[in-house]
């Protein structure tokens, strides 16, 4: 089951976090895996640690509007197809609303939106000429609960949601799958962020009383991308610990 | 048939995997042919990609028949 081999995956913010455990968990089932960030020595980090073979490092900066056109090209002509896309790229700019400007707005929604878009535009051409395809985009819980601060990054996930389940309905007669995957509050850089009050407070809210692992949002993409998951599209799939049920 | 003709008419042969007898210039992509709305897209930006033309969506959307699409990159072509 969920074997990969034989296809094509991008993954976007693989440099580390649940992108290289997405990234690691593909290439696991036997996906060749093209690897995609800003940072070119934690691509090649994360590259090294694939053991080189089935790895395509290629360094792009979402925040460009021609790069995501550019990116499924290069992998294309690399690898001779693009199967798999996940929409994983993407970083948050807090602040309560009253203080949010224009530019903090606008570069959430330009990576963590307008990006996945237009990546997602360009891969399912190629994936509808094959009769198969599979995009998954991470969202988040706050995409679906919201939170105080993050006006622009629930903004941009929610979008997520609204964004997969209209395009599933586009290509799922061609054999290709859009659908999300929502963590919660997962073990990473960007949770690390959070001060401990914040930390005690969100654990007391989940259920199974533990953070997720980036491996827990891996495994669900892993199913998702899968064959066996071609009747699954245009859905969400919440990967939080219980914290919100849906 | 102009050397247009014959390359429309290899690309919908191609497209929808239709006989080619079926592909008269009369012919409906979607009343004639079995293409649905996606298939129409894909034709779309098959002849931009083969003929090196731009066809907006309204003009897109008035190509219905073989015929039409002949006749709307001949008109670009000679431009």
């Amino acid at each position: 089951m969920f074997d990969l081999t034989g296809k094509v995956a991008l993954v976007t913010g693989a440099t580390g976090g649940i992108g290289e455990a997405i990234a690691k968990a593909l290439h696991a089932q036997g996906a060749t895996v093209a690897i995609t960030g800003r940072r070119e020595s934690e691509l090649a980090r994360v590259a090294e640690s694939l053991g080189g073979a089935r790895v395509i490092v290629a360094p792009a900066d979402l925040a460009d509007p021609a790069a995501p056109a550019a990116l499924v090209e290069k992998i294309e002509a690399e690898a001779g197809s693009l199967d798999i896309l996940v929409n994983n790229a993407g970083f948050t700019r807090d602040m309560l609303a009253l203080r949010m400007g224009d530019a903090d707005w606008n570069a959430v929604l330009e990576v963590d939106l307008n990006a996945p878009f237009r990546l997602a535009r360009a891969a399912l051409r190629g994936m509808m000429k094959k009769r198969w395809g599979r995009v998954v985009s991470i969202a988040s819980i706050v995409g679906v609960t919201g939170n105080a601060g993050q006006a622009n990054y629930a903004a941009a996930k929610a979008g997520l949601i609204g964004m997969s389940k209209s395009l599933a309905q586009e290509v799922a007669t061609r054999g290709v799958t859009v659908n999300v995957v929502a963590p919660g509050f997962v073990k990473t850089a960007m949770t690390d962020a959070l001060p401990e009050a914040a930390r005690t407070a969100l654990l007391s809210r989940i259920p199974t009383q533990r953070m997720g692992s980036p491996e827990d949002v891996a495994a669900a993409v892993v199913y998702l991308a899968s064959p066996e998951a071609g009747w699954v599209t245009g859905q969400t799939l919440h990967v939080n610990g219980g914290m919100a049920m849906f | 048939m102009s050397e247009t003709a014959e390359k429309v008419k290899k690309i919908v042969v191609e497209h929808l995997g239709v006989e080619e007898a079926k592909v008269t210039p009369e012919a409906s992509f979607i009343d004639d042919l079995g293409a649905d709305s996606l298939d129409t897209v894909e034709l779309v930006m098959a002849f931009e990609e083969a003929f090196g033309v731009e066809i907006p969506d309204d003009a897109a959307e008035k190509i219905t028949t073989v015929k039409d699409a002949i006749d709307y990159i001949e008109k670009q072509k000679a431009a």
